[in-house]
């Protein structure tokens, strides 16, 4: 029973990860970069939603749709301000400009005032209440953190698949001059790419806060989530999901049967075994093909 | 005879200095037409102005009797144009067979809902893209290499399927540019009869950069010789090469 008990909360935990860890996919299948200011725009998403909930006084779901519509807004200035004047530029760029954000977001968090440097929860329908089954206890944050996991995976998966938007933006990323020649308009594709970064990263900022609390700082998730994206192979989103979920059951495991400490240190450790043995991820698209 | 691309006083200056200086010409529906002229005569930049990737400081585009001076790259495609790259542009990391069905891009026309649903009209569409495809396929002799990504292809074959993405698009006016640069002796032969075939199978105009005289003077039907961003001649391809000042652009004096 404690074991079943375990690994539920792990999947919880892992489905965090994933849930950050979408956002970086998504940016890295977009512009082939790895977007290192993902968690500080969930930190803003969170703190969108608590303004319009806890302050505002909007009801839950109001406030989740006008923060995750704000990021939405928040990505699109941002991908105009320092993100178009590089593009075809190299992806290296493309790290750096993320990192500044990243440094902006979060100190730029702390002076605006209300939100400052204290920890400060946002109250959702999900918040401490339990759902038991058949003795086993769950979180209804946990559950609600699967779900819309599972259905984030589901909808982008097919978004990137099967929609001609989602191909452009495969298509840009990998040649910007080829992909205009396509008939694919590079400017609008690169702003709708963070438009959806950013409104992603909101949902995750707000289904993480009752469970993190919202602070400048709860951004740093996203250091699990940079295993939990090699572990999937950095380009599939499944495998983004998955990886979160393997690094969530070995902290729990780990936390619970070697020390507590443990937790913190297994994931990486089993990071630097993934990229040891299998470099490529564990459910990496075949790069390798020979003709 | 009519008239595919009509180009007036096209004029571009980089710095101070003018790459294409008041050109003028005209292409006619069903000609195989090409430009030769040392290098940085401004060739390749007259391609780049007709495709949109500069904005011309004078003169006039019309193509097909519409003026497309000042259309955006990315609606080239749609417009009618095709063209390939001197150093080839491809998606590198993507299958020979996706690279083709990009370039249906521009004819795709349903929304992201119904595609996310996979809905008929959507299913109905895929499937006359792919026999597209598989009809360019066919044609370049690309079946071995389908599934194939791109980045380990050997050069000839990347630019054989820079030219289908090219086709796949079903333009009126292909742009080539130097399609034989790095190519083999065989593998030019073969492109000197699949340009042949574009015009009289599929009924495509073909504009041309070209460097090889041989390939120009076996498929063209005329030529344009540029030096210096300036017209020298325009004519049949014995006539240009056999004019003086196009001998001595080439030669000096």
């Amino acid at each position: 029973m404690l074991i079943i008990q375990l690994a539920i909360n792990g999947i919880a935990v892992g489905c965090i990860y994933a849930l950050v860890a979408l956002g970086l996919v998504l940016i890295y299948k977009a512009t082939e970069a790895v977007n290192f200011a993902q968690g500080d725009l969930m930190m803003l998403g969170a703190f969108f939603a608590l303004t319009f909930i806890s302050f505002g006084g909007l009801p839950f779901w109001v406030g989740l749709a006008l923060a995750i519509i704000g990021m939405a807004a928040v990505g699109m200035i941002m991908e105009r301000l320092v993100l178009r004047p590089i593009l075809g530029q190299p992806q290296f760029a493309v790290i750096m400009v993320t990192i500044g954000v990243g440094f902006i977001l979060r100190s730029g968090a702390t002076m605006i005032p209300g939100w400052g440097t204290s920890s400060q929860a946002l109250p959702t329908p999900f918040s401490n209440q339990t759902l038991d089954v058949a003795g086993l206890v769950m979180a209804q944050e946990h559950l609600a953190i699967i779900g819309a996991t599972v259905i984030l995976c589901a909808l982008l998966y097919g978004f990137f698949r099967h929609t001609r938007f989602g191909i452009a933006m495969q298509a840009a990323s990998q040649n910007q001059l080829a992909a205009a020649y396509m008939g694919i308009p590079i400017k609008r594709v690169s702003a709708a790419t963070w438009a959806i970064a950013a409104a992603v990263a909101a949902l995750g900022g707000v289904l993480l806060a009752p469970i993190a609390l919202v602070e400048a700082n709860m951004g740093f998730v996203v250091l699990k989530a940079f295993p939990a994206a090699v572990l999937g192979g950095f380009a599939s989103l499944p495998g983004a999901v998955i990886g979160g979920v393997v690094i969530g059951l070995i902290e729990v495991f780990s936390g619970r049967y070697i020390s507590d400490t443990a937790r913190n240190l297994a994931p990486f450790v089993v990071l630097l075994a993934v990229l040891v043995i299998r470099p490529e991820g564990l459910f990496a698209e075949p790069k390798k093909r020979r003709a | 005879m009519t008239t595919m691309i009509e180009v007036e006083g096209l004029s571009v200056a980089f710095g101070g200095v003018r790459a294409v200086d008041q050109v003028s010409f005209g292409v006619e529906k069903g000609e195989i037409f090409s430009i030769i002229g040392p290098n940085g005569a401004g060739k390749t930049t007259v391609f780049n102005l007709i495709s949109r990737l500069y904005d011309a400081t004078a003169g006039r585009i019309v193509f097909e009797g519409r003026d497309i001076s000042r259309l955006s790259a990315d609606r080239i495609a749609a417009a009618g144009i095709a063209r390939t790259f001197q150093n080839i542009e491809l998606f590198e990391n993507a299958s020979v067979l996706k690279n083709l069905l990009l370039g249906r891009h521009a004819h795709r026309r349903t929304s992201v809902f119904s595609e996310l649903l996979f809905l008929p009209k959507v299913r109905r569409q895929e499937i006359e893209n792919r026999s597209i495809v598989e009809d360019v396929i066919d044609f370049l002799d690309l079946a071995h290499h389908r599934d194939a990504r791109v980045a380990g292809l050997p050069y000839g074959v990347r630019k054989v399927v820079e030219l289908g993405r090219a086709l796949a698009a079903t333009p009126r006016l292909l742009l080539l540019d130097e399609p034989s640069s790095g190519l083999n002796p065989e593998e030019t032969e073969d492109l000197s009869f699949w340009i042949r075939d574009i015009r009289d199978d599929l009924g495509i105009t073909v504009m041309m950069v070209e460097h090889d005289m041989g390939l120009v003077g076996r498929v063209s039907d005329r030529v344009l010789a540029l030096n210096e961003g300036k017209v020298l001649a325009v004519g049949t391809p014995s006539a240009v090469q056999s004019n003086p000042a196009v001998v001595e652009a080439y030669l000096g004096s």
